[in-house]
């Protein structure tokens, strides 16, 4: 007769339960997270979410909840990120090609660029407040309250995460694309842009409209910036005056009557699905690159 | 030594005309990135040299004022005690890491070891989605949800007031959980998987194998991960200022209203503040002191990520 | 699998009565000597950084015929074979000691373009590296980087290359399709097809066939045999029987292991017509690689 052996578990009953436990805790964690959003999202709703309609996107701030709206602080944002984003993504995808394919690694010049670019990510956004204060709206610049100061100071903190995005989305391109491409007689120019940046863009376009959108929900350099007023106008330029949708918000919500309240509420709901509609397109092209890269 | 035999056909291996202009145009393309590379550092020294002068000669004026229980620099008399400041911030930033820190390397070792590809997939954008709530809408929720209706309602000690630490705490632990769980994630998948099958083949289960072993090996990067968010918190403004108010109290109560340091950036900066006025002076000191201390922080964490990835790589 | 071993390579046979003389047959250290090589390796060593790759190696690449390297992991062939376009450059730290010539010029010269020299000298890696384009992108990459042909020319150029490369008749009707759609062997068939469209004169292969089956090996081995009439090409090959069947002359590398450290370096044993050293090689390491002693 032959032996038989059993493959069924025998840990001990307290291993089980701790087991047990311990990935209900992990289970328990991620619900929590999911239940944040949730959370957030639905007490927005709740106190909110009658108020919603196409009329809050043309009417402009008031303190007659009736005739409020969030034109201005919508189209300041626009104009705000739009031009930081003109300024800080070329500038950004530029610095992480000149870091990752020409400055040679591990040298100290590019060390010392790694360094400054990484702690620079790190630097609280409302400082980079005070250096739009200090040098944007008077100092040697003196551009005053306005779109472009604004842009600015927001283009600065765009820079490094387009600058780390971009070079993560560079270091993924296949490094025998290149050597592919130089076996040809291309210049490493060349290489690079005819074959590395059009393979880093998904992944760059990723990261870059998720840095789009955390600008766009930025307020605590701005506070600094004359932003949070009352603007009832479109800004048609540089110069204009100019408030933004987070700014709106906080300046609601500072009032403790209660349709403000409601008003900020609104508003929130608002910029939210603004950014929740930028994280999906910036999801789908992630999937899409992925994608590529597996077949 | 004499010349080697070599091929008898004549190459000119220079540049070609063609090939000449590709390279001036590649001369080109690397000044210009040349160019964009100096801008970061441009920023760098930007925000140097817009603190520390303002900030230097504020401290200077302030002098040994400095120590003390009471700051209320835009009154008469000004009074320039940091210490509420700091108490305040350290409350904020250590509620926050207490909410964070469970619930984001829970995440962090839920998708580093537990979850298949796909619940990877959606677990990672819900915590993308949840990084990318602004801040001013987190303050709101603090504000409107968490002050009224939990801290003022449950919180056993002092007074309720609309303001609290604790909802601020709270609120910003809901800003880092993310950061902790990404950056937690990175460290533990970098683990290399010989290890983990070593321990799975000493009959070790999943939970042994990501609790001790997994973990005890990217605990470096967990630390990392834990000091970077630890940083982001610190600087945090919007929600200091929205959910703790902006009274500068010097309490042990985290159910009272408190100023962190950014917030009162925040608070002063908003009114236009003339250059040379004590709010000027004032908020370009605190934005140095702030400068410093995150700067520090993020030196650290990155610099313990730089050193687990050689080690993996 | 030998009916080119008994072509007689024509390179060698008139050596004395065209140009040599005593002094000049003395500075070529090793292997035969070749009238009008293309390549006229002299003293060369590759390192990268301290540590030495391959060293002391002295030979000289006759035209149009097929020249092989061979040996155990390590020993350098690959990083001499990289030498050979300045592939190598590409690697921070690397640098070349001793002189390449090709043809009268030295590779390593200041004023030689090293991407001038890699139209010249095409280069087909290890694992097929086709670009994440069509077919037809993917063939007319080399001579759009190198000039602005008209779309008529380039036609002309990408089917002339294809068929070059045995592949025209799998490809013509999906010249749009993506590269990436095809097999293995049929990449880098393609790979091959792309270095021909920029006319180069020599072809380096570094282990073209390690990534593919041996039916598609087989195919890639006939091509070499059909390409030969026209470039020069160098393989670097894992596979003995390979060297055996194409190539008209072997060098046979092995691995030295430093006696201090535990650094290794790469050294030319013996070169020589391909049939010799697969017969009667002259040195007992040669012999033991070949009839499977070791290695």
């Amino acid at each position: 007769m032959s032996q038989t052996i059993s493959l069924k578990g025998r840990l001990s009953l307290r291993r089980t339960l701790i087991d047990g436990a311990f990935r209900f805790f992990l289970y328990l964690s991620i619900f929590i997270s999911l239940g944040m959003i949730f959370w957030i999202v639905s007490s927005l709703w709740n106190e909110a979410g009658w108020l919603l309609s196409w009329d809050l996107l043309t009417k402009y701030p008031s303190y007659d909840i009736d005739n409020a709206g969030f034109q201005s602080p919508l189209v300041g944002s626009l104009w705000v990120v739009g031009i930081a984003t003109l300024v800080a993504l070329p500038t950004g995808l530029l610095t992480a090609l000149y870091l990752e394919e020409f400055a040679g690694k591990g040298n100290k010049f590019s060390r010392l660029i790694e360094l400054n670019i990484q702690n620079l990510a790190g630097v609280p956004a409302v400082v980079f407040g005070l250096i739009g204060l200090a040098f944007i709206v008077r100092g040697f610049v003196k551009w005053g309250f306005t779109v472009g100061s604004a842009a600015a100071v927001i283009a600065m903190l765009m820079l490094p995460v387009i600058i780390i995005v971009s070079r993560e989305a560079i270091r993924a391109v296949p490094p025998s694309y290149r050597e592919g491409a130089l076996a040809l007689g291309a210049t490493p120019w060349q290489a690079v842009w005819r074959l590395v940046l059009p393979s880093a863009i998904p992944g760059t376009a990723t990261g870059s409209i998720l840095a789009v959108s955390r600008a766009i929900g930025e307020s605590a350099p701005l506070l600094l910036l004359g932003a949070l007023s009352f603007v009832t106008f479109n800004p048609t330029g540089l110069d204009s005056p100019f408030t933004i949708m987070p700014l709106t918000i906080f300046k609601y919500a500072s009032d403790s009557r209660e349709e403000f309240q409601i008003l900020a509420s609104a508003g929130s709901l608002i910029l939210m699905t603004v950014l929740f509609i930028l994280n999906l397109i910036a999801i789908i092209l992630r999937d899409i690159a992925t994608r590529k890269r597996n077949v | 030594m004499g010349e080697v035999k070599v091929g008898r056909k004549s190459v000119v291996l220079s540049p070609s005309p063609h090939l000449a202009r590709r390279l001036n145009a590649q001369r080109v393309a690397r000044y210009t990135m040349l160019l964009a590379t100096t801008m970061s550092v441009i920023v760098t020294v930007g925000i140097v040299a817009s603190l520390f002068p303002t900030a230097v000669r504020t401290m200077i004026t302030i002098g040994s004022q400095i120590i003390g229980i009471s700051w209320a620099p835009l009154f008469e008399p000004p009074e320039y005690g940091i210490l509420p400041l700091f108490t305040g911030t350290i409350f904020i930033v250590a509620i926050a890491m207490l909410v964070a820190v469970p619930v984001g390397l829970a995440a962090a070792i839920f998708l580093s070891d537990y979850a298949t590809f796909n619940l990877r997939r959606v677990v990672k954008p819900i915590l993308e989605i949840l990084a990318g709530i602004p801040t001013v809408v987190l303050g709101l929720f603090g504000l409107y949800v968490i002050n009224p209706l939990y801290v003022e309602k449950y919180w056993p000690i002092g007074e309720p007031l609309a303001y609290s630490a604790l909802g601020a705490g709270f609120v910003t632990g809901i800003l880092i959980v993310p950061i902790i769980a990404s950056v937690a994630d990175d460290a533990l998948s970098a683990v290399p998987r010989a290890m983990r099958e070593a321990a799975y083949a000493l009959g070790a289960t999943r939970r042994e194998v990501a609790s001790k072993v997994v973990f005890n090996a990217g605990l470096s990067g967990v630390v990392a991960a834990l000091i970077l968010a630890f940083a982001r918190a610190f600087g945090e403004t919007t929600i200091a200022l929205m959910v703790a108010g902006s009274f500068p109290k010097f309490t042990a109560n985290p159910g009272d209203p408190m100023m962190s340091l950014s917030a009162f950036i925040g608070f002063a900066g908003i009114g236009d503040a003339e250059v040379g006025s004590n709010a000027y002076n004032t908020i370009f000191l605190i934005g140095a002191i702030l400068f410093l201390i995150t700067l520090i922080f993020n030196i650290v964490g990155n610099r313990i990520i730089a050193r687990y990835r050689e080690a993996y790589e | 699998m030998s009916n080119d071993l008994q072509t007689a390579p024509s390179h060698t046979e008139f050596v004395d009565n065209n140009q040599g003389s005593a002094a000049q047959m003395n500075e070529v250290k090793s292997g035969p000597r070749i009238i009008d090589p293309v390549f006229t390796l002299e003293d060369v060593s590759v390192s990268y950084g301290k540590y030495v790759a391959v060293t002391d190696v002295n030979l000289q690449i006759p035209s149009n015929d097929i020249t092989a390297f061979i040996g155990p992991s390590g020993c350098g062939k690959s990083t001499l074979i990289r030498t050979l376009n300045r592939t190598n450059d590409l690697i921070p730290g690397a640098s070349v000691a001793g002189k390449v010539m090709y043809h009268d010029a030295d590779l390593y010269d200041s004023k030689a373009s090293a991407v001038e020299i890699r139209r010249r000298i095409g280069m087909v890696f290890q694992k097929p590296n086709p670009f994440p384009k069509s077919i037809y992108e993917n063939v007319a990459f080399g001579p759009k980087v190198n000039g602005r042909p008209k779309k008529s020319e380039l036609d002309a150029i990408v089917e002339k290359s294809l068929r070059g490369a045995a592949l025209w008749d799998e490809v013509k009707d999906r010249l749009g399709a993506s590269a990436l759609g095809l097999s293995g062997g049929q990449q880098q068939r393609l790979c091959i097809a792309r270095s021909l469209a920029v006319q180069p004169e020599v072809i380096l292969m570094d282990e073209p066939c390690s990534a593919l089956d041996p039916i598609a090996t087989l195919r890639i081995e006939e091509l070499m045999m059909e390409l030969k009439k026209e470039y020069t090409i160098v393989i670097v090959t894992h596979n003995m029987q390979q060297a055996a069947r194409v190539s008209t002359y072997t060098a046979y590398f092995v691995t030295e292991v430093n006696p201090l450290g535990d650094l290794r370096t790469g050294k030319l044993v013996e070169y020589d017509e391909t049939k010799k050293i697969f017969s009667t090689p002259s040195d007992p390491r040669t012999e033991a690689y070949v009839t499977g002693k070791m290695g």
